[in-house]
């Protein structure tokens, strides 16, 4: 209870924020130095916040799309074969580092929000699809059989039993993409990404820390209430039986 | 009627059902005997073609069971196992309502079903229908487990051990009331079980298997008094050869004229609790409800199942 409060506050903060930062200035101006400007003000920083989230929530979405997708055909029994490979290359993914993505990316894509995208999704898979398959293993067998039993097709035991059962260890792993996507995506302002990492290097640049300070702040406030959100969802969907304390 | 024939599972060549025939009548229950590892289990689940056999057929009314798609087969045999399987995520309606859902019942007739079988299986529905199942007690997660299997009247039903989680004061009422309802609705059914009194309290039939074979297919009595084999004989366990037979009868079969001191006992009372109470009151007699008396004597000579 006390941390929906929190959230809903912590919303209420971020949403005056963002909607008139200049309020606040006077809050950032001891972290200024030489009348430097104490707000951001080259682009709205709700137009950056919103660019921002709808690249992670792209991100997200392919990366969800693809590791549930993947770790549901891994563990039928025409995939099951790939299941180590499928593992294998998630954890490249999930190794590589985003920024050498980026560097990667940009010769074959050029500047801006694509080479972001593409390391963002390559650095969501893992935990989705681990998620995925973790999820997937937990059904309990007898559950299974039973679906067996009834004479539901393999399709029909995917979607009435194997998913609903796991979707609450996949969101938990989608949240945990989300989080370390909304933090990663920062570093695609260093590619014309148009992201509140812009806020940080403009900051960063020009030795200004109320920069960096609000760029940063803005995007701890997006995870928390993001992973905030998801719990509840996740909250929502696990079955009574499986929540901890009944 | 359900026919087995010649059914063997192979895996990697070794035989874990090796050729079984028997065949079960229409509206009789046959228990699969057997010590862990028998093949017991693997060979009822290839009726419903969980399994499927590497040889031999399975015939319902006639029909081959290969000639049908396992899932549709599946729909038409209901399947209850020891841990109730029961989909956590949805509610006791919704799991007795499974398979009418996958049948394309229309909802009201659904609705209808469900409340009927809440009500034969002593599940209010007021009161039951919209639990999940980890709000039942382990009898009740049981009952709903054979309502789902029931659901679609199956003409046949499978269970692997359906009262194995359950503890004993439980599962004799349990296995009781699956009697009563089974006789009411006319299934055939198949049970797999490990607790010979369970399978002599249930089997009109029952198949004793061992290493994949069957070993033997009699009726109870026949089981007892003649054992095909020595191994037959260990299982079914000597020393509890004349209480297995004295429970399988009523005491209304040794009713002979006379008097005797006490309340009477109901006609339907088994031999073996009448044994029980006989020896825990010291008495030679006792008077039967409706005339009559059944002597100690008489259950004796039963309990020895009619040698000279």
């Amino acid at each position: 209870m006390t941390r929906r409060v929190g959230l809903v506050l912590l919303a209420a903060a971020l949403a005056a924020f963002l909607i008139a930062p200049d309020r606040f200035a006077p809050l950032l101006r001891p972290l200024t130095t030489n009348g430097a400007p104490a707000i951001y003000t080259q682009t709205s920083l709700l137009r950056l916040a919103l660019s921002h989230l709808a690249l992670v929530g792209a991100a997200v979405a392919v990366s969800t799309a693809v590791a549930v997708g993947f770790a549901i055909f891994v563990t039928r029994p025409a995939g099951r074969d790939l299941l180590p490979l499928a593992r294998s290359v998630a954890s490249i993914g999930q190794t590589f580092p985003p920024v050498a993505v980026l560097a990667l990316a940009v010769p074959a894509m050029g500047f801006g929000a694509g080479p972001t995208l593409l390391a963002l999704i390559l650095y969501g898979l893992l935990p989705i699809f681990e998620n995925t398959l973790a999820g997937l293993a937990s059904v309990p067998p007898a559950v299974i059989e039973a679906a067996r039993g009834t004479g539901m097709t393999p399709a029909q035991r995917l979607r009435a039993v194997e998913l609903p059962l796991a979707l609450p260890v996949i969101l938990s792993g989608v949240r945990l993409s989300a989080i370390i996507a909304l933090s990663t995506a920062t570093i695609g302002s260093t590619v014309a990404a148009r992201t509140l990492g812009e806020v940080i290097i403009a900051g960063l640049l020009s030795s200004n820390s109320a920069f960096v300070v609000q760029g940063g702040a803005v995007v701890a406030a997006l995870a928390l209430l993001i992973s905030g959100l998801f719990r509840e969802i996740e909250r929502a969907l696990t079955p009574a039986a499986q929540r901890p304390g009944g | 009627m359900i026919e087995v024939e010649r059914l063997t599972r192979l895996y990697d060549g070794r035989a874990v059902v090796d050729d079984v025939t028997l065949t079960v009548d229409r509206g009789k229950i046959a228990a699969l005997v057997g010590t862990s590892g028998s093949g017991k289990t693997t060979l009822l689940r290839m009726i419903n073609r969980l399994v499927e056999p590497s040889s031999g057929r399975v015939r319902i009314a006639g029909e081959d069971t290969a000639a049908i798609p396992p899932h549709l087969l599946r729909r038409r045999i209901g399947y209850a196992i020891q841990d109730h399987g029961l989909f956590p995520h949805r509610t006791v309606a919704q799991n007795i309502a499974t398979v009418p859902g996958l049948l394309g019942w229309p909802r009201r007739d659904i609705a209808a079903r469900v409340d009927e079988l809440l009500t034969l299986f002593q599940l209010p529905p007021a009161e039951f229908a919209g639990r999940y199942p980890h709000q039942l007690s382990g009898g009740q997660q049981q009952r709903v487990g054979v309502a789902r299997a029931l659901a679609a009247r199956p003409e046949l039903l499978l269970m692997d051990e359906p009262f194995g989680a359950l503890d004993p004061v439980i599962r004799a009422r349990a296995r009781d009331d699956l009697r009563a309802i089974q006789r009411e609705l006319g299934t055939t059914l198949i049970v797999v079980t490990h607790d010979m009194g369970e399978a002599f309290a249930l089997g009109d039939t029952i198949a004793v298997m061992d290493g994949g074979g069957l070993l033997q297919y009699a009726p109870p009595r026949e089981i007892l008094t003649r054992p095909a084999s020595d191994f037959v004989r260990d299982l079914v366990g000597a020393a509890d050869r004349p209480f297995h037979l004295l429970a399988l009868e009523p005491v209304a079969a040794l009713v002979q004229p006379g008097e005797a001191p006490g309340a009477p006992v109901p006609r339907d009372l088994s031999q073996r609790d009448a044994l029980s109470l006989c020896l825990w009151r010291g008495l030679a007699a006792l008077p039967v409800a409706g005339g009559g008396v059944v002597t100690l004597a008489a259950l004796e000579r039963a309990a020895q199942g009619g040698r000279p």
